[in-house]
């Protein structure tokens, strides 16, 4: 299982991932445990989701972006936002989207390809998750929130940029 | 010039732990070179055919005489005694070694300089006018927007990974020198009908492989609307600009695909959710940044000095390079000096150790301390009182640093190129050299008159070729070394882009090329037209025809 870092802390994650969109049936296997499903899953299986008693939640790929989710996000819990490659950085956008445009108050989760030396700039851009690669060291990962003391720029952690505050 | 506070030392120290411990896993082997690369690449580091090369932002081209000073110890110290201007008006060196880097970025910091940002696919360093606050046809000075535009930008979490690299050049003077309408983002000054500045601001811009120019996003935004009108195109840039093919990821590429119009509906639905009272900016901001650029104590002259009068008279070397390298400056008495580091037999850009402390000493004595990089590769002293211009003249001289040969033939744009570039896929230096050669006598360049030669090794087009009223491309040719001319590129406010004048050159015909397109354009030359204009009047047939003309 990979390792979770969720607000500053290295906590057991209590969600699964899955990774590809399958058919409805999955969800009689996996069975009451909380689920991030593919944007796909999740819009063409809304009937089986709403009477599913685990808890549900999505994930976007790089190239999907939040306009493309049809319910109100706050009622998701969980929304992941995938890295294919840490040099794809459109997910950055997607991210700060959700928390400036949606309002999205929810848990904002990194996957993918989540290295010790994006996270720092991932947190600045309201994600407050980060499921490490497997080969990450989270004690490393973990210093990482201290990279910088502060930006220029308004960010989702800093909405006030350097200028008004100097 | 911009001073830092304890904000921007913080950052940047910050900065240098990162970065030295980043070096250190790499060294280690506990990060792949996969992981460092974009990481190096955000700190200036490539890792060229011979040695890693840094490059040195020079934020908006200005230089004080303790930067230049520093710079020259690294040189001495940290590489082979010289560095380079490159056409960002940045500063690279070529010979550091790897472990010494972070140390190198310590002592940078000591000075407030470092290299973020002037590589990797992220928005690289400002540019603007080398003339910016002195030139005589100004609607105001862009430094202090070019200053709010370097902090916007610096460590932008949103954009560290964008599709591809990003230029902005901002252009205040009338006469544009900065190449704004071939950047990612090109942004003009410009005043509203109630007599307010703000900008006009133009995207999709670039040279390269595919060289553009930029259209209009916006006729007119309001000054404090500046970051989040920058904030909304690059959203969208981010968002959708091309990941799939590294020749397609330029936001010229998106903004053709999508064309202008749609591309401006996205742009304006990302500002309506950007459009907060906290991102605007405010005159407190504005007069903060612009106190560092306040003009310093000029002395009041009212007349034209009488000993600038009677030295141009009876000193003709003095007089020639005065007539090239002088330009008028807004202040009666003074003049703005551009040091031409376009030496034949000397790479252009390069300058050593020496030079750089000579001209350190020279901005002390004669021009407040400050020189400004130009894009064109040459150095700036741009308050020099005029009674003082024989002085510095002399002391250039005795450098070998008073070419005369500002904006004329031999004043050539060039990339590193082959030998140095690992891209490149031809050299380029000794192109340059070959030329200079050929046009050896000054008098005759000046005769001439006004010519832009670009020269670039690859098709990425480092040496702006797209844009040289004559440009000049390396091209690989069955392993061979060959050359593409074209003809009627300008970078200025008419900017255009040069058409191919047919089959490509070898190495050595260049210097004739080059002598026939020059007769061409002296046979039809009419009265003060410039190479560029009887261009544009006759055509590119008449070059064409005389330069593949078959020998009798």
């Amino acid at each position: 299982m990979s390792k979770l870092i969720k607000d500053k802390v290295l906590v057991a994650d209590a969600w699964t991932l899955l990774k590809e969109s399958t058919g409805p049936e999955v969800l009689d296997v996996v069975r009451g445990k909380n689920l991030i499903v593919p944007l796909k899953f999740w819009l063409e299986n809304g009937a089986e989701i709403a009477l599913y008693e685990g808890a549900i939640g999505i994930w976007l790929d790089s190239n999907e972006t939040p306009g493309m989710i049809n319910s109100d996000l706050n009622e998701i819990p969980v929304i992941a936002l995938n890295f294919p490659s840490f040099t794809d950085g459109r997910s950055y956008s997607s991210a700060r989207q959700l928390r400036n445009v949606y309002s999205y108050r929810g848990e904002l989760r990194a996957i993918g390809d989540i290295l010790r030396d994006q996270i720092y700039y991932l947190s600045q851009c309201g994600f407050n998750s980060f499921s490490l690669r497997h080969d990450q060291d989270p004690e490393l990962c973990l210093q990482a929130f201290e990279d910088f003391t502060t930006n220029y720029q308004a960010t989702v952690s800093q909405p006030t940029p350097l200028f008004r505050r100097r | 010039m911009y001073q830092y506070d304890n904000y921007d030392h913080k950052m940047l120290e910050d900065r240098i732990s990162q970065f030295r411990d980043q070096t250190n896993r790499y060294i280690s082997g506990d990060l792949s070179e996969a992981e460092f690369l974009p990481l190096r690449l955000q700190n200036g580091l490539y890792v060229q055919r011979l040695a890693p090369m840094l490059r040195i932002a020079v934020p908006y081209g200005m230089l004080s005489s303790v930067q230049l000073k520093k710079l020259a110890h690294i040189a001495r110290y940290f590489d082979k005694g010289y560095a380079h201007f490159t056409t960002r008006q940045n500063i690279q060196f070529n010979w550091p070694d790897l472990e010494d880097v972070p140390d190198i970025l310590s002592h940078l910091a000591e000075v407030e300089m470092h290299a973020i940002q002037t590589s990797g696919n992220c928005i690289r360093n400002t540019t603007t006018d080398q003339f910016a606050g002195v030139a005589r046809e100004e609607l105001e000075d862009t430094r202090a927007y070019c200053e709010i535009i370097r902090q916007w930008s610096t460590f932008h979490p949103e954009f560290a990974y964008l599709p591809r690299k990003f230029k902005i050049a901002v252009c205040g003077t009338k006469i544009d020198q900065a190449a704004t309408q071939v950047h990612d983002i090109g942004i003009y000054l410009k005043k509203n009908e109630t007599g307010e500045t703000g900008f006009r601001i133009l995207a999709g811009g670039g040279l390269g492989r595919t060289p553009v120019i930029g259209q209009e996003v916006f006729d007119f935004v309001n000054k404090e609307d500046l970051l989040i009108a920058l904030e909304s195109i690059l959203r969208v840039y981010n968002r959708e600009g091309r990941r799939d093919n590294k020749y397609k990821a330029r936001i010229k590429i998106l903004v053709k695909a999508t064309g202008i119009e749609a591309f401006r509906e996205k742009v304006l639905e990302e500002w309506q959710s950007l459009d907060t009272a906290e991102m605007k900016l405010n005159q407190a901001e504005f007069d903060r940044c612009a106190q560092f650029f306040i003009p310093p104590a000029y002395k009041k002259f009212d007349t034209a000095s009488p000993t600038l009068e009677a030295s141009l008279k009876s000193n003709a070397l003095f007089a020639s390079w005065y007539q090239q390298n002088v330009n008028a400056h807004k202040v009666s008495g003074y003049s703005i000096v551009t040091v031409c580091f376009k030496e034949t037999g000397v790479a252009p850009g390069d300058v050593t150790d020496a030079q750089l402390e000579k001209l350190a000493e020279l901005a002390d004595e004669y021009s407040f301390g400050e020189v400004r990089v130009s894009h064109d590769q040459n150095v700036v002293l741009a308050d020099v009182r005029q009674d003082q211009l024989l002085e510095l003249w002399s002391a250039l001289k005795s450098n070998a640093l008073a070419s005369a040969n500002l904006n004329l033939l031999s004043d050539i744009i060039c990339c590193p190129g082959g030998d140095f570039c690992a891209l490149a896929n031809a050299k380029s230096i000794p192109i340059a050299e070959s030329i200079q050669r050929k046009f050896a006598d000054i008098k005759q360049q000046q005769a001439i008159g006004e010519l832009s030669v670009n020269i670039s090794g690859c098709m990425n087009a480092c040496g702006h070729h797209h844009v040289g009223n004559i440009g000049i491309l390396g091209v690989d040719k069955k392993g061979a070394e060959f050359y593409q001319v074209s003809l009627g590129g300008s970078s200025r406010n008419e900017a255009s882009l040069g058409k191919i004048i047919g089959p490509a050159f070898a190495q050595d015909e260049i210097p004739g090329v080059i002598e026939k397109l020059v007769n061409v354009y002296k046979a039809h030359k009419k009265q003060e037209e410039k190479f560029i204009d009887t261009y544009n009047r006759i055509g590119i047939e008449p070059f064409k025809e005389k330069v593949y003309v078959k020998a009798d």
